[in-house]
């Protein structure tokens, strides 16, 4: 979102005043949220009480109330935050988006209670707010500041501050799932999209780079209580944590295929295949009348025989192919993809042996259960009664820890940076020993292996398992993921994995245009961050080393002028 | 090519051959890209490799370092016949190095000399992902190694640099450190001072030297002369991809053959130039005659 700049001259003139005019905008902000902004009660949650801010006004409150920090941290009591903080290019963002957000309110109420005239004096009163201090962070002049890697505070503090927006970020989730109206949906994450570009904007986001870096296991830690500690926050609901657990299973096929993707950079658009024959496998060994083969051993084999048939179908599949170069790997891993879908579709007695009952799939596959623990009952911890999607959750999430690690630490190995390697130049990998076709099908065979893990427990999960699960489209989706959230990276795909599954999930009312829309934010991302919404260590790198590389140029012609 | 340089030139390589190519032939279709060609390189020497553009001597490279499967002909290394598979080839203990350079642009430099330890390292997926003791034990080692190549060559404070953003002379450093990783008994440095100016061309011959007297035996390709005369015991002069001269810097650099060549076959001005570089200190009759043939045709 860019902004043609106001002429300095001006900036310079006016800018004294960017501070009142701040200051006021955000008190307006304030107000307005404190009094009503609809007649009507039934839109957006109740905004309609004075003085009892509904949900969409106490965000507006805490956008406010951002901006005042960057306001006081510019000029006032907080200038010493403004030393190492951006406050110009951090107020600028906050400003912008908060005026989306307030338009957007105004235009939510008139859509849903039917007319502009439901909107109340304190709606206005806000998106004046919002339009001053717009116009308000348009004047502030930016400042120079001081590098952060330098800003160090006590090792309780970071970690504390870890802590806090570990917290945030399970309370946030939890909100945004309980949010059943599709534009408070859409207006939720245009708050949390504006915080968060702020903070960028503002480098707050790089100190936190900094801080974790310092305290990554505080922070895996804290990652994982939180996904933990998920579950309780839903009361008992089932509704939500069915959405989780689906996302989850997404979120480890992408992960999986990142391995593939993201580090070998091998391209497998038929990577849904290995989830569903995991699935398969899964559903014709557990013990549903349904299931076609007789044996009938624990969980925790049948979940290592779908990775080694996954795995195994990898390796037929990549042995031929991987020796040719990037396109033809794409085209025989998409026909892949179908043949897969076909056969299972077809083995269902008339055309071959009866595995899978062709379209109707192995359907009534029991739930798990490990000793006296049954994942289709509700178990209670702490007094909230946990229930069958959540325990699918709880299992997932292992599963998601296991494959973050494989990932990780192939990631950081020998083997990692012979992918790099073969990625960056396949000749040159070759001509210092790298093993280019044997790192190639290992890639290949682990991730099918992940998947297949994954899909013998989306199997139970889903209590059915059919063809139609495993179209192409999904294929694509997982690829979406990986390139929306970035590359090769954990958080990132992480990321892209629940924006991809979560938003169809809330709003369905653009269920029509999915496609469509998926399409056009692709087409955005690429044109505006083609390195993915979290980019990886690698293109941090690039980014940072700017500076650096002129001073080395500088430094190089110096040397010269002192020889001649 | 200064006094010290000059005397640890002489007389300090022994006849014991690592490399033996013999009659190393690669045809592609009809066109024959090197004919022929037999090399000798002894432990400890610094061979040079001359001849004017498209003589074969890349191609011949590509033959001894198995990216090309030469059609006829043998390489072998300290005695044991080289399979023509790159892989195969830095497991014997070849590295090379690339005319243009073919750093792994988006790796830090310490990276790519890390990659360069992959074939002397074997730890695999499995204990990777378990970090096994042998994992542990090889990855420090390799950063250790490749810390310790990267001070070699001069780049200790690079280490954390992408390669993509090193400047020039450094990139080629780089290139010789990723090489030198994969612990070798005979490097081949293809045109390491192209483009370069005289400090680093100076520091590059420097560079070369200390290499040698780690122990390893050298190949280099190069267009610059004085570079060549003043770094190699022996050099080989390639034209239209057969060998045409053999011998020490002296003997290349006074046969009217060499510098026939050179100004006798070369299209463009660049390359005369060079011959005329390297050539300077020949007599003037010589040059002359050349020169007159070459207007003569």
């Amino acid at each position: 979102m860019r902004i043609p700049n106001i002429p300095l001259s001006f900036v310079t003139r006016h800018g004294s005043k960017a501070w009142p005019l701040g200051l006021t905008g955000a008190g307006m902000l304030i107000i307005g949220s404190l009094l009503s902004w609809s007649y009507d009660a039934q839109v957006l949650g109740n905004l309609s009480i004075s003085f009892n801010p509904g949900g969409l006004q106490r965000l507006a409150i805490a956008l406010a109330l951002f901006a005042v920090v960057f306001l006081l941290a510019s000029k006032g009591p907080l200038v010493r935050l403004g030393q190492w903080a951006d406050t110009a290019l951090g107020l600028r963002a906050l400003a912008t988006w908060t005026l989306l957000f307030m338009t957007l309110v105004v235009v939510a109420i008139t859509v849903e209670a039917g007319g502009l005239i439901n909107v109340q004096p304190g709606g206005w009163v806000s998106f004046l707010g919002a339009m001053v201090l717009f116009a308000a962070s348009r004047l502030v002049m930016p400042t120079e500041t001081r590098d952060l890697a330098e800003a160090v505070l006590p090792g309780w503090v970071e970690i504390l501050v870890i802590v806090v927006i570990m917290a945030g970020l399970l309370f946030g989730a939890a909100y945004a799932l309980s949010l059943d109206d599709a534009w408070a949906f859409v207006l939720f994450l245009v708050f949390v999209t504006g915080m968060a570009v702020a903070a960028t904007r503002a480098g707050l986001l790089s100190w936190l780079g900094h801080v974790t870096a310092r305290h990554k296991r505080v922070l895996i830690l804290a990652s994982f209580a939180v996904a933990f500690t998920f579950p309780l926050t839903q009361g008992g609901s089932d509704a939500n944590m069915s959405i989780a657990s689906q996302v989850l299973v997404f979120a480890a096929a992408a992960m999986g295929l990142n391995i593939v993707v993201g580090l070998a950079g091998l391209l497998d658009l038929g990577y849904i295949a290995f989830l569903g024959a995991g699935a398969y496998v899964g559903a014709a060994l557990s013990t549903s009348g349904f299931a076609t083969i007789g044996w009938k051993p624990p969980f925790i084999v049948v979940v290592l025989v779908a990775g080694c048939f996954s795995a195994t179908l990898g390796l037929i599949i990549g042995s031929p192919t991987l020796r040719v170069n990037g396109d033809y790997l794409a085209i025989v891993t998409l026909g892949f993809g179908e043949i897969f879908r076909l056969t299972m579709f077809n083995l269902d007695g008339n055309n071959g042996p009866d595995l899978t009952h062709g379209p109707n799939g192995i359907p009534a596959i029991p739930d798990l259960s490990f000793g006296s623990f049954n994942f289709g009952d509700t178990h209670v911890l702490l007094g909230i009664p946990l229930a069958r999607f959540s325990n699918y959750y709880f299992l997932l999430l292992l599963l998601m820890a296991f494959i973050i690690m494989v990932f990780h630490r192939l990631n950081t190995s020998r083997i990692g940076r012979g992918w790099v390697a073969i990625r960056e130049d396949e000749k040159a990998a070759e001509a210092m020993g790298v093993n280019i076709f044997g790192l190639k099908i290992l890639a290949f065979v682990i991730g099918a292996f992940l998947a297949g893990m994954a899909g013998a427990i989306k199997a139970h999960q889903d209590v059915s398992v059919t063809p139609d699960q495993y179209i192409f489209l999904e294929s694509a989706f997982l690829l979406a993921a990986i390139v929306l959230g970035g590359m090769g990276t954990i958080v990132g795909v992480l990321v892209g994995a629940v924006i991809l599954k979560l938003l169809p999930e809330k709003l369905r009312f653009f269920a029509d245009y999915r496609l469509l829309l998926f399409g056009l934010l692709l087409v955005l991302m690429m044109r505006f961050r083609p390195e993915g919404l979290v980019a990886s260590r690698r293109r941090q790198l690039e980014f940072h080393e700017e500076d650096e590389e002129l001073a080395i140029r500088a430094e190089g012609d110096i040397a010269e002028k002192v020889q001649a | 090519m200064t006094a010290t340089a000059a005397a640890s030139t002489a007389g300090s390589s022994t006849n014991v051959p690592l490399l033996q190519a013999d009659g190393v032939t690669m045809r592609f279709g009809g066109l024959t890209a090197v004919n022929n060609v037999s090399m000798t390189v002894n432990e400890g020497e610094i061979l040079g490799l001359i001849g004017p553009n498209g003589a074969g001597k890349t191609t011949f490279f590509n033959c001894l370092t198995g990216l090309y499967k030469p059609t006829e002909g043998q390489v072998r290394l300290a005695g044991v016949d080289l399979p023509p598979k790159p892989r195969a080839v830095v497991r014997a203990g070849m590295a090379r190095t690339f005319q243009n350079i073919r750093l792994f642009a988006n790796m830090t430099a310490l990276e790519n000399v890390m990659v360069g330890r992959y074939c002397r390292t074997s730890s695999g997926a499995l204990t990777s992902i378990l970090h096994g003791p042998k994992f542990r034990r090889e990855e420090k080692e390799t950063r250790t190694r490749a810390q310790e190549l990267l001070d070699f060559v001069g780049l200790g404070d690079s280490t954390e640099h992408l390669a993509r953003n090193m400047p020039y002379g450094n990139q080629r450093r780089l290139e010789i450190a990723r090489a030198l990783a994969t612990d070798p008994k005979l490097v081949l440095l293809d045109e390491p001072t192209a483009g370069m100016n005289p400090l680093e061309t100076r520091q590059a011959s420097d560079l070369i030297f200390k290499i040698r007297d780690t122990g390893l035996a050298v190949v280099v390709i190069e267009h610059d002369m004085r570079f060549i005369f003043g770094v190699c015991d022996r050099v080989l002069c390639l034209v239209r991809g057969e060998t045409l001269v053999e011998g020490t810097p002296e003997e290349v650099q006074s046969d009217p053959r060499v510098i026939e060549a050179y100004i006798g076959t070369a299209t463009d001005e660049d390359d005369a130039d060079k011959a005329e570089a390297g050539a300077g200190h020949n007599s003037d009759a010589g040059k002359g005659s050349a020169a007159n043939d070459a207007e003569d045709s």
